[in-house]
């Protein structure tokens, strides 16, 4: 998140993908399918592409696929997955009356290079089972573990943590 | 349907209670962060769905209030310890026999 992102020269898609966001936040928040709204909407989408799309450089890192929905869906499912286990496992540890947990801080390392990843992998760590990331420096993401296996290193953590992660996340961000 | 919306409904608010516990029992703040954040939004979004099985009608705005929830609560969570840690507060660690 440090590294400043200077603006690139954004393409097409990049324009593409300004536009359908906006136009689906304006259809989700206007909930209807009339064409009168669709049209307004749409209007209302492409002037902001037009005026504003180019510094929307938060959305640099996405490679642009035919393939990269499907990515984000299989993502999603993993993401989801892990959230319910992490809740059970959450619980499980605060209702058992011994309270098992054995706190850490670790550091991981991360290879995805745009802040819009490393930003989607930290908030996958913190819903993650027993994990939260407090700090995102560079390429190290500082991690807070609530049971830390004795004797884990960084490469044992980046592994337990965020590799699932990182595999799903890389297919559609840098 | 309305059985499903409201079983949904009762799933997230006994997250949430699971949530509210964990915050008094953890021992400081980073481990009430991970009680708070986890139970917190998987409570959220159980309640979200229960709502949008009940009115149908409101999905895509329950949608757009999940996304955001998905998006905002964990940066918030970890602003938060981030802050915790600027201002210097150390985590507290298991007594190992013989100390750390």
């Amino acid at each position: 998140m440090d590294t400043p992102q200077t603006t690139r020269t954004v393409s097409g898609a990049h324009y593409a993908f300004v536009f359908s966001i906006s136009l689906l936040l304006w259809m989700l928040l206007s909930g209807s399918l009339a064409w009168e709204e669709v049209a307004l909407g749409a209007f209302v989408s492409l002037m902001i592409t037009l005026l504003f799309g180019s510094r929307f450089t938060i959305y640099n890192g996405i490679k642009f696929s035919f393939m990269a929905p499907l990515y984000v869906l299989l993502y999603l499912v993993h993401f989801f997955k892990e959230l319910i286990k992490a809740n059970f496992e959450l619980a499980m540890r605060v209702l058992t009356p011994s309270l098992p947990i054995r706190p850490e801080m670790v550091e991981i390392k991360t290879t995805l290079k745009s802040p819009l990843g490393r930003m989607l992998l930290a908030n996958s760590i913190t819903l993650t089972p027993g994990t939260l990331s407090v700090d995102v420096t560079d390429d190290t993401i500082l991690v807070h573990w609530v049971y830390c296996p004795p004797g884990t290193d960084a490469k044992m953590a980046t592994d337990a943590i965020a590799a699932s992660f990182e595999r799903h996340i890389k297919r559609f961000l840098v | 349907m309305n059985v499903i919306g409201d079983i949904f409904l009762v799933i997230g608010a006994m997250f949430i209670a699971l949530g509210g516990l964990g915050l008094l029992r953890m021992p400081d703040v980073y481990n009430r962060i991970h009680a708070g954040t986890k139970a917190v939004t998987l409570g959220s979004l159980s309640v979200l769905l229960g709502i949008a099985l009940l009115h149908p009608t409101w999905w895509p705005k329950l949608l757009v209030i999940a996304g955001f929830l998905l998006f905002t609560n964990p940066v918030a969570a970890s602003i938060i310890a981030r802050a915790a840690k600027i201002s210097g507060i150390k985590p507290w660690r298991i007594k190992e026999q013989g100390g750390e």
